[in-house]
């Protein structure tokens, strides 16, 4: 989680006054959304029951963690070490043939397993839409569950495939050679502040 | 990586890369659908020049599972029983598009001499060559001790390695190329390596190994040990005698019941006893040594397939042709 004394620190001045990379979330607007989309969760699922957050490693994962912790923090019935899980897609990707070799991550499940839970897949960026479809794939051959949804922070347009999310932190309109990048406290390496940076392209 | 051919020269980047996709795998066998979608499409040919049980059944599960295409291919009846050479073989397979060969071969080297002569384009992986190596037994090995050693240090297994554990490999190492594949790897790792075996069973150099040499298989078990590796005697490879008898052999260095008992009496409780197989019971390992819940035989054999998996992962997914080591690649992109 990211202290409230970190959320309103600026980004660097050099970085903001370069039009290489601009902030575009800051801690405390990554903070804000993320309680949003945890209320939206909750209501979208009418409650707590059968619900099960997995995130995509890597930063699909600590952002799935502070969902849950958000969760637990409106319903103290909630559990949030149990209902949070990490799924790696990486055998699953449709462009393996084409990039360096990726080194698997793990895929950690909730002792409860999938079946007949409502997942919701957690991201950091949807983009092309291609993660998400590995992620279905992937969740398909570990049980059958009742729905899935899916949640990302930032939503940057330009899907290939029929894919959208239920639940978006913020919708971010791209150029395609635009990189989006996010950073997370803890993920990130040590005194890395919570942002979302938006870098030209070369 | 482009071919797994040996140990010597894995770098310790290489080997942890391998061991811990290798843990990402060992996950696979316990879900629901045992099978990756990673390999789809391509070929993996198993070319057996030598009898093989457990290692091309490890091999072609390993590939069964991450969904590649397994041919198998073993010398007996096969034209190899006519005469066809090595060369022709693989230039068989070349056209058959294969995009991995999996080979075992009596000769020392035969692997290497198919990675680097440019008869086939696939990528060469080494299931035992001659006397030489064995990479896949070294590394499910050290798989094996890795996960036992994390475990007594409290630590997680992913990204370690073997750093002041203390291996014992006892037995015929003369003819034993998953020793020469072991002790490598082992060095790599950081684990010291003490070799026990009758002075005939050991290599002409043995001396230049990076590891310690005793004839006393009791005296270094006193010394204290945390794994114990019985090597099999290999009677088929055996043109003279090397012991004068078999009794004899099982006296001074088997792993009989008075030395299982011994590692009770030293207060060695966390001393695991490893065999790569097949067994010679009574001979190199008595049964109940085994047998007994020190033993990590079958372990062994289960871990067989994660590494394989691991190991064909890495060098079959990736960029087609890809000539530069692999780097871990420790992100997604956002896509």
């Amino acid at each position: 989680m990211s202290s409230p004394s970190a959320a309103f620190e600026e980004a660097p001045f050099n970085a903001a006054s370069a039009n290489v990379s601009r902030v575009v979330l800051t801690a405390a607007d990554i903070d804000r959304a993320l309680t949003r989309i945890a209320y939206e969760i909750l209501e979208a699922n009418k409650g707590s029951a059968n619900l099960l957050l997995l995130g995509i490693p890597r930063r699909g994962y600590p952002l799935a963690q502070r969902l849950a912790a958000k969760l637990a923090a409106t319903d103290p019935t909630i559990d949030p070490q149990a209902i949070v899980g990490q799924l790696d897609v990486t055998m699953f990707r449709d462009d393996l043939a084409h990039h360096p070799t990726r080194a698997p991550e793990r895929t950690a499940l909730p002792v409860s397993g999938i079946d007949n839970k409502v997942i919701v897949l957690v991201d950091d960026v949807l983009y092309s839409g291609r993660t998400i479809r590995a992620a279905l794939d992937a969740l398909v051959d570990l049980g059958r569950p009742r729905a899935v949804r899916l949640a990302v922070l930032v939503d940057r347009g330009h899907r290939e495939l029929p894919i959208r999310a239920d639940h978006v932190g913020k919708n971010l309109p791209t150029s395609s050679s635009e990189k989006v990048r996010v950073r997370l406290a803890g993920i990130d390496g040590p005194g890395a502040a919570d942002q979302v940076v938006i870098e030209a392209g070369a | 990586m482009r071919h797994l051919l040996d140990t010597e020269s894995l770098s310790r980047d290489n080997a942890i890369q391998i061991l811990d996709t290798a843990q990402e795998m060992s996950a696979v066998g316990e879900r629901e659908v045992k099978k990756l979608p990673a390999l789809r499409g391509r070929t993996v040919v198993n070319l057996f020049f030598e009898d093989s049980t457990r290692t091309r059944i490890s091999f072609e599960a390993a590939a069964k599972r991450l969904s590649a295409d397994v041919i198998n291919f073993s010398a007996k009846g096969s034209s190899v029983s006519k005469g066809e050479s090595l060369k022709d073989t693989a230039q068989t397979l070349e056209a058959m598009s294969a995009d991995a060969v999996v080979i075992r071969h009596w000769a020392s080297g035969a692997p290497a001499r198919l990675a680097t002569s440019g008869w086939i384009d696939a990528a060469v992986i080494n299931a035992g060559d001659g006397t030489h190596a064995h990479p896949t037994q070294a590394l499910l090995d050290a798989f094996t001790m890795r996960a036992h050693w994390s475990q007594l240090a409290g630590t997680p297994s992913v990204g370690g390695d073997l750093a002041g554990m203390r291996v014992v490999i006892a037995g015929d190492v003369l003819h034993s190329r998953v020793a020469r594949s072991n002790v490598w790897l082992l060095r790599t790792l950081g684990a010291h390596v003490t070799l026990v075996a009758p002075p005939t069973l050991l290599p002409v150099g043995v001396g230049h190994w990076p590891c310690e040499v005793s004839y006393d298989l009791d005296a270094t078990l006193d010394a204290g040990v945390d794994a114990i590796m019985m090597l099999r005697v290999q009677a088929e490879r055996m043109d003279a005698s090397f012991f004068p008898s078999t009794r004899e052999y099982a006296r001074r260095w088997g792993f009989d019941d008075a030395r299982l008992a011994r590692l009770d009496e030293l207060k060695l409780k966390d001393t695991i006893i490893m065999h790569p197989g097949p067994m010679n019971r009574g001979l190199e390992i008595s049964s109940s040594a085994a047998d007994s819940a020190r033993s990590t035989v079958l372990p062994q054999v289960r871990n067989g397939v994660s590494v394989r998996m691991a190991a064909l992962y890495l060098l079959l997914s990736g960029e087609m042709r890809e000539q530069a080591t692999p780097a871990p690649s420790n992100a997604k992109d956002n896509s």
